[in-house]
């Protein structure tokens, strides 16, 4: 990966109707990286996206791109190209039309339009798809469509707004290979939209946390994942028990009743902080031999795992493990010192609880709603 | 294909009953009389005589072109200005370009006509101002003004409902790709309208050319168009079947009409409004 920066937002603010939706967000995007926007509904990152594409202007703050300010300059001037939500085909254009747009309205000669068409159906595995209407095509298809016609005009930046939203799980999956595969191919710089966390970590090279119109931590997936700066990025990317602890001294840290050891440093002496465990990385033991004891609530079969959720003195933690425990059981549990992460209070701190209230099917309903808005 | 159940078959007959007596059954009766003589007898002595009417059909067919150019040209930005204002504000316009619809075509024109004629309201609000009249009755432009203004709401509304159905992030997408905002106007918007478009035309066009009332008021009856032929044969005794014939030949034109328009409008069977 280059290091060269290729678009810097410096405090770009923007509101709708009097309702802030981005609140002086800075962010340096280098050239032929991958990044993810990520964060629940009305984060705003679908707005950072619009604004880098030009479909919005900032109320505030400049977008720099290449070096130049580039904050009027109106989206068929930028050298950037869009995958839209619902892909915007031109319905009333077959797929080669749709694909040669950008080309026609450059004036590129016909046989460099075909030529060059043909590659992108190549790349997009559409070939023999040229004389098909697009609306006869499946999702997964007028998805392949809008990539390869944003594509074919060589952008320096391909901006991808949630682009797989529409699809089926497994094909989900398969779109985001063969995008990693695209952008490593072709070298392009992709900026992509999700509110999908597992999508976001699976395919970026960098990962943009956004909530409530403010970055909330900018990284790579696995920093992301191992280091959240607060309790909303330790909640929102992946499951994790956020509990109430105190920094007694470097690499001692107390919570749940009992003092462990852990890998971080730098907080003031019994700084109340919040301690992050992920529920894979607490093991199940003997009671004899656990730091913690606890009484099982809840087990669900996961297929890989099973996910129990556990009373220590009144929190209910999630753990995953593959050893079969039954619901009433007392268990012991260990937590490796790394495996303890330890974040300053934030605005955030609080705000998620335990996992009493914990339930699959709630979290499907959201996952749902988030997908049809 | 499914066989329909009896209930079905009942409950087709009125619709059927109705097209027999009220479509199927005047269709023969052009026929019938344009294919015979005053004495009944089967004959092309009306269709031979067809000639003689040449200059009325390219008349009509002359006002009703410039019309239905002259509409398209108001109606398309005045539909896309009304598709762009707030949604509050377009229920407004939209009614307010519906609301004469409502009215008699006849009422509407005899208005225009008193608006217009010396000593009507322009002319003598033109003499206060110390002008000298505007002769527009009685001119090809007031027939030709009579047609845009009694059917320009046809040629706005469907562009208009055709305009509101184009995904607005097509048009970010051409954007994107490059077009600047007059080529998303030619190369998307346009082109994406277009069964409104064709609509709109076939709208304005065929009531156009068949018009009578228009031509005898604001044309002070010194213009016989299609219509005003049609309507003075027919109430003339003995000339039937004249009538007839030319009635046939217009409905031969309106239909070449309606299929070249639906050739242009291509196999996109989603957006028009009728035909």
């Amino acid at each position: 990966m280059n290091e060269t920066t290729l678009i810097s937002l410096r405090d770009v603010s923007k509101a709708f109707d009097g309702e802030t939706v981005l609140d002086a967000i800075s962010l340096d995007i280098h050239d032929k990286e991958f990044v993810t926007l990520l964060g629940p509904s009305g984060c705003g990152k679908t707005t950072t996206l619009r604004i880098i594409g030009g479909f919005e202007y900032p109320d505030a703050g400049t977008v720099i791109f290449d070096g130049k300010e580039i904050n009027d300059v109106p989206p068929y001037k930028r050298p950037v190209n869009t995958v839209f939500q619902k892909y915007a085909l031109f319905p009333n254009m077959n797929v080669f039309e749709n694909i040669a747009f950008g080309l026609r309205i450059k004036k590129t000669s016909e046989e460099e339009i075909v030529t060059r068409v043909k590659e992108m159906l190549a790349l997009v595995n559409l070939k023999g798809f040229e004389r098909r209407r697009v609306n006869t095509l499946s999702g997964g298809q007028q998805q392949r469509v809008a990539i390869a016609r944003a594509l074919i005009n060589n952008p320096k930046v391909l901006l991808l707004d949630e682009p797989l939203g529409a699809l089926d799980l497994k094909l989900r999956k398969d779109m985001q290979n063969e995008l990693k595969n695209m952008q490593q191919k072709t070298g392009i710089t992709f900026i992509y939209v999700t509110h999908d966390q597992e999508e976001a970590l699976s395919m970026s090279d960098t990962v943009v946390v956004m909530s409530g119109g403010k970055i909330q931590q900018i990284g790579s997936p696995t920093t992301i994942y191992n280091e959240p700066i607060n309790a909303f990025v330790a909640d929102f990317i992946g499951e994790s028990n956020i509990l109430n602890g105190v920094m007694i001294s470097d690499f001692k840290a107390k919570f749940s009743g009992q003092t462990f050891k852990c890998l971080d440093s730098g907080f003031a002496p019994n700084e109340p902080v919040d301690v992050v465990v992920r529920p894979e990385d607490v093991d199940v033991v003997p009671l004899d031999k656990g730091m913690l004891s606890g009484t099982v609530t809840s087990v669900t079969f996961k297929g890989v795992h099973y996910e129990i959720i556990v009373d220590i003195g009144g929190f209910k933690w999630m753990i995953q493990t593959t050893d079969f425990v039954a619901v009433g059981e007392i268990i012991g549990l260990y937590i490796e010192p790394d495996a303890i992460h330890v974040m300053k209070k934030s605005e955030f701190s609080g705000m998620f609880g335990d996992y009493s209230s914990y339930s699959d099917e709630l979290d499907r309903l959201s996952d749902v709603t988030e997908e049809n808005e | 294909m499914k066989k329909k159940s009896i209930l079905e078959r009942v409950a087709a007959v009125p619709h059927t009953v109705w097209m027999i007596m009220f479509i199927v059954a005047p269709m023969i009766f052009v026929l019938f009389f344009a294919f015979t003589d005053i004495n009944g007898n089967f004959s092309f002595i009306n269709i031979t005589r067809l000639a003689q009417y040449s200059n009325v059909f390219l008349l009509s067919i002359g006002f009703a072109l410039i019309a239905t150019v002259i509409c398209l040209l108001i109606g398309y930005p005045l539909a896309y200005f009304l598709a762009k204002t707030k949604p509050s504000t377009q229920k407004i316009l939209v009614l307010l370009i519906m609301l004469p619809m409502w009215i008699s075509l006849l009422i509407r024109t005899y208005s225009l006509m008193a608006l217009l004629d010396n000593g009507g309201l322009l002319n003598s609000l033109l003499n206060q101002l110390g002008l000298a009249d505007i002769n527009i009755v009685g001119t090809t432009q007031g027939v030709i003004l009579g047609m845009i203004y009694d059917f320009l709401p046809y040629m706005v509304l469907p562009i208009y409902t055709a305009i509101t159905k184009i995904d607005p992030k097509c048009l970010e997408a051409a954007s994107d790709l490059g077009c600047n905002n007059f080529k998303v106007m030619t190369k998307v918007i346009i082109p994406l309208s277009a069964p409104g478009i064709i609509s709109g035309i076939t709208m304005v066009f065929i009531p156009s050319i068949s018009t009578f009332y228009i031509s005898q008021k604001l044309g002070a009856g010194k213009f016989d168009l299609i219509g005003d032929t049609i309507e003075r044969l027919f109430q003339n005794v003995g000339t039937y079947n004249v009538g007839a014939a030319i009635s046939l030949v217009m409905m031969i034109l309106i239909t070449i009409s309606v299929v070249v328009m639906n050739k242009f409008s291509g196999n996109d069977d989603d957006g028009g409004i009728i035909v």
